[in-house]
């Protein structure tokens, strides 16, 4: 560190001088606390020795350097420079806030484009003016610094003038009168209208009032569309009951039903819509419908547009080139032809890429919001200062969080202190031994449940008898479903077992081993669909029993999610706790395993998607059910979870498990079935075909065949999408772009920590001036007061001089 | 706030008032400091807790209603009263201590012993959470 530089203050030297300079009362900018101090600091001289050295000594065990005297006892003079620090009076008034964002916009306007200096005004210089608000803001009239502001305002972009306008502190009546007048004609009016003639005053008067109408129609609409958006009410009452964390569970459940309203347009315009269209339903008779149709998906469903089977592989619409299965050749008048298997083929695989793009795009956004470079650091300050939730409203809500945050400070001292005096081997032995265990057992769990699938899954294939029986059908989702909801529950009794020393830790371990048993659960059913079955069921129409199998799954676990809502809340918490345990506790909502549900059902709907078009309809039925019923079960059953949740973070996470395992896996199951599998010879739109991906390739050979004009079709397909080179190429792009901006961020990350440093050197400086500031007056006080006492002195009697004078 | 109907009996405004920062919402959001609002700065409020509301003027404002002896500064005095008010007191006075000197050291830059405005913004952007818990729901 550089040696301080001998700082000389030019000081007035007489008395009479102070009478001259301003004092603090005048100052706008001095705070009220100030005037007070003023009056306050002649009362605390006598005090002031005694009180001095206490603090000294206090202060000068930590070893920093501290301001020398409390602020009480400085001298007014060192009093009135503190004051118009621009630390303090920035965001002290009005004045100071507007200058300051003056010199904000400049510096942005500068930023963006370098103005010529000749061509302002000589008054308006930038750099003068800086110089001149920072240090003396109050020798300017404050409607003078608005119209600064104001033309500042004006030479910015619209969008920037908003998104500045949006950030200042002011009150909204300040921010739109600074709108209105920085709202002015533009330059090609102004050089009109010296031209006058063809824009009359009456005109300029028009298109302004057009322009007001358009704006307050524009608010008008996106207030309304505001109102209306569905469950405002609702989402608002679970907020201000149990706070943003359970909330975070009801926004992601209608991010789902965004995605699967998405995909159900696209395969509604595209594959059911013409295949209902042009394909009236097969002659013959109409099979009889039971109610079993709704839990099974067979009988009266199998050969509608649900399923993969009903469509066709023609192509519609064609006057008669070739011939549709059994049906006269009625020839239409005009008309596209419509190819139903490249259709099918490539509105799925359009949808999947629109969810990819939209997941990983939602994704990487939650990322950026709830990451930052050093997060884990601060943990103290944040939870003191941003997790009291605004948004609660009850009284009895409010006191839960008020006993949750008391909860995590004490949890959070006690880690502290608990790393100050760390645990001998012997203890951090015995905590891996029981982690190792415990994770052992819950992953024993997992391959058991996959193992307990699978050997049922064979014995279903293997029995005839059942096979018969449409019932039969609904056991292997129904064995599924309860391994599901049993499992986790166990795992969560072990995770009692084990010693956890953060409870943030806890959550995610749990909906780690939560996930791996769903995943192990859900491959093993895939090897049995698209390995076993296929086999099983050569010669029938393997793609609608698949589809139907999944609309099962899905059914069943709606009903057992709704057996698991009323047992598991209402008659637990209502009927057992209350009077057999004699507990008024309510049980707390489980937003982990509630939101790992939802995920559980988004995953079979995408691996169903294929082979049953309208099982996102289905998916969007439930989910609407799944709301309402978790609405009233929350809010009459169960209480906000005490474990302390960072919405942010989890929303991050749930996304994130949305789109790595969910939806890469439903990816490669999809692509398997569309590349590997055989498609069934006597159903679908590609019976005749090797394999559902050669439709396209029949396509670019007949396009070939076609003729010159659409020649770069087939070049695309044959250089680009089945050479393996391009997809070499493009994923080394990817790496490398992935490789600079890890790099980047890191270079990011020493930059803050050379910034922290200098803030520090900084704020070290600062109090040594401060300190010199104080020396400098107190020595020029002490002079003051020994220069009066010897004037008093000289009117002694003169002796006493004259003996002084001797010495 | 919330309910449809539109005459609310003693019982149920006070269910809504145990915010216990409500004092310092008050005060900060009126025009003279004393906490009665106009109808201006209770709009002033709800653009400020709104959703549309950028980080630095939530930051700003939730810095002043944290200041509460309104000098531009969280000294320590400021840090003790919040960490007594979020707990509703029952936290010892040693813990409230410990946990406003790691406060300190976590968030005070220039090691001044006390959070300026600046400091608190720092702190502010390393917590995502602030935008969703600094709102309030109309």
């Amino acid at each position: 560190m550089a040696q301080p530089l001998a700082f000389i203050l030019d000081v007035p030297e007489t008395p009479g001088d102070q009478g001259q300079e301003p004092s603090p009362y005048d100052e706008s900018e001095v705070h009220h606390s100030f005037h007070q101090l003023i009056q306050e600091q002649s009362q605390w001289v006598a005090q002031e020795g005694l009180e001095l050295q206490q603090r000294e000594q206090e202060a000068t065990g930590s070893g920093q350097q501290t301001l020398r005297r409390p602020e009480g006892t400085q001298s007014t003079a060192t009093l009135r420079i503190l004051a118009s620090m621009p630390s303090r009076t920035i965001g002290r008034s009005r004045g100071a806030i507007i200058s300051q964002y003056y010199s904000r916009t400049v510096q942005l306007r500068r930023r963006s484009s370098r103005p010529l200096l000749g061509n302002l005004v000589l008054s308006a210089r930038p750099s003068l003016r800086l110089y001149d608000l920072e240090l003396d803001p109050t020798a300017r009239e404050e409607e003078e610094k608005q119209s600064l502001l104001v033309k500042e305002l004006q030479s910015l972009a619209v969008a920037q003038r908003d998104h500045m306008l949006r950030g200042m502190p002011l009150s909204l009546a300040e921010k739109r009168s600074l709108r209105e007048k920085s709202r002015t004609p533009t330059g090609k009016w102004r050089g009109q209208r010296g031209g006058g003639g063809v824009f009359s005053c009456c005109g300029r008067l028009r298109y302004a009032c057009v322009l007001q109408a358009l704006h307050s129609l524009g608010l008008a609409l996106l207030s309304g569309l505001q109102a209306l958006t569905p469950w405002r009410y609702a989402l608002k009452r679970i907020g201000g009951q149990f706070g943003s964390s359970v909330l975070s569970y009801f926004l992601f459940l209608k991010t789902l039903l965004a995605f699967n309203a998405l995909l159900l347009l696209l395969l509604v315009a595209f594959i059911m819509g013409p295949q209902v269209a042009f394909l009236p339903t097969l002659p013959g008779p109409a099979p009889v419908c039971t109610g079993l149709e709704l839990l099974t998906g067979a009988g009266c469903f199998t050969h509608t547009v649900m399923f993969y089977g009903h469509y066709s592989n023609a192509t519609l619409n064609q006057p008669c080139g070739s011939p549709l299965d059994g049906s006269q050749c009625t020839p239409r008048a005009g008309g596209l032809p419509y190819n139903m298997p490249l259709a099918y083929l490539y509105t799925v695989g359009a949808g999947f890429f629109i969810t990819c793009i939209t997941l990983v795009y939602s994704m990487a956004h939650s990322f950026g919001e709830s990451y930052r470079v050093g997060s884990t650091s601060g943990i103290h300050a944040i939870t003191v200062f941003c997790s009291w939730d605004y948004k609660v409203t009850q009284k009895r809500a409010s006191r839960l969080q008020q006993d949750n945050i008391r909860t995590r400070l004490k949890e959070l001292l006690a880690e502290w202190q608990l790393r100050q005096s760390p645990r001998s081997v012997c203890g951090r032995l015995r905590q891996a031994a029981a982690l190792g265990l415990a994770w052992l057992l819950c992953l024993g769990t997992a391959l058991g449940c996959a193992v307990a699938v699978h050997v049922f899954s064979e014995f279903l294939i293997q029995s005839p008898e059942a096979a018969g029986q449409e019932a039969a059908l609904l056991v292997l989702p129904l064995v599924v479903g309860l391994l599901n909801l049993g499992a986790p529950y166990l795992c969560r009794v072990l995770a009692a077992l084990e010693p956890h020393d953060s409870p943030v830790l806890e959550v995610y371990v749990a909906i780690c081993r939560n996930l791996i048993l769903k995943l192990a659960i859900l491959g093993t059913l895939c090897y049995h669909w698209l390995g076993r079955r296929v086999a099983v069921l050569q010669g029938q129409c393997w793609e609608d029993f698949v589809g139907q199998e999944l609309y099962r799954f899905l059914v069943m676990d709606f009903v057992l999610m709704l057996l698991d809502t009323l047992f598991g809340e209402l008659v637990w918490s209502r009927i057992i706790s209350e009077k057999k345990l004699k507990r008024r506790r309510k049980p707390e909502f489980d937003i982990a395993r509630n939101v790992l549900e939802l995920i559980y059902g988004q995953t079979l709907t995408w691996l169903g998607v294929l082979f049953s078009p309208l099982l996102p309809a289905v998916q969007i039925i439930k989910l609407l059910l799944v709301f309402y019923v978790k609405k009233t079960s929350l809010l009459a059953n169960c209480q906000a979870p005490r474990q302390p949740w960072l919405a942010s973070h989890m929303s991050t996470v749930f996304l994130t498990l949305l789109c790595f395992p969910a939806f890469l896996g439903a990816a490669v199951f999809l692509c398997y079935a569309v590349w590997q599998v055989k498609p069934s010879s006597t159903c679908g739109p590609f019976r005749t075909l090797d394999s559902m991906y050669e439709a396209g390739r029949v396509w670019v050979r007949y396009l070939e065949a076609a003729g010159p004009r659409v020649s770069w079709l087939p070049w695309v397909h044959r250089y680009l999408v089945e050479n393996t080179f391009f997809v070499f190429l493009v994923s080394a792009l990817l790496l490398a772009v992935i490789y600079l901006n890890i790099q980047v961020v890191r270079g990011q990350r020493r930059v803050i920590c050379l910034l922290k440093e200098q803030i520090s050197n900084e704020g070290e400086d600062k109090i040594f001036l401060i300190n010199k500031l104080h020396s400098i007056y107190e020595r020029k006080e002490r002079e003051e007061r020994s220069r009066v006492g010897t004037t008093e002195e000289t009117a002694a009697p003169p002796a006493l001089l004259t003996e002084e004078r001797g010495d | 706030m919330g309910n449809k109907q539109t005459v609310f009996t003693h019982e149920q405004l006070e269910a809504y008032q145990d915010n216990p920062f409500r004092q310092r919402i008050a005060q900060v959001f009126s025009e003279d400091g004393d906490g009665h609002m106009t109808l201006d700065n209770f709009l002033d409020m709800f653009s400020v807790m709104s959703e549309m509301a950028p980080r630095d003027l939530k930051a700003y404002y939730a810095f002043k209603i944290y200041d509460f002896n309104d000098d531009d500064y969280i000294c320590a005095w400021d840090l003790e009263q919040t960490v007594t008010k979020l707990t509703r007191g029952e936290l010892s006075a040693e813990e409230v201590s410990l946990v406003c000197e790691k406060v300190l050291d976590e968030a005070d830059g220039d090691h001044d012993g006390r959070l300026s405005l600046e400091d608190f913004q720092n702190m502010i952007l390393r917590a995502p959470d602030f935008l969703s818990t600094f709102h309030i729901r109309i």
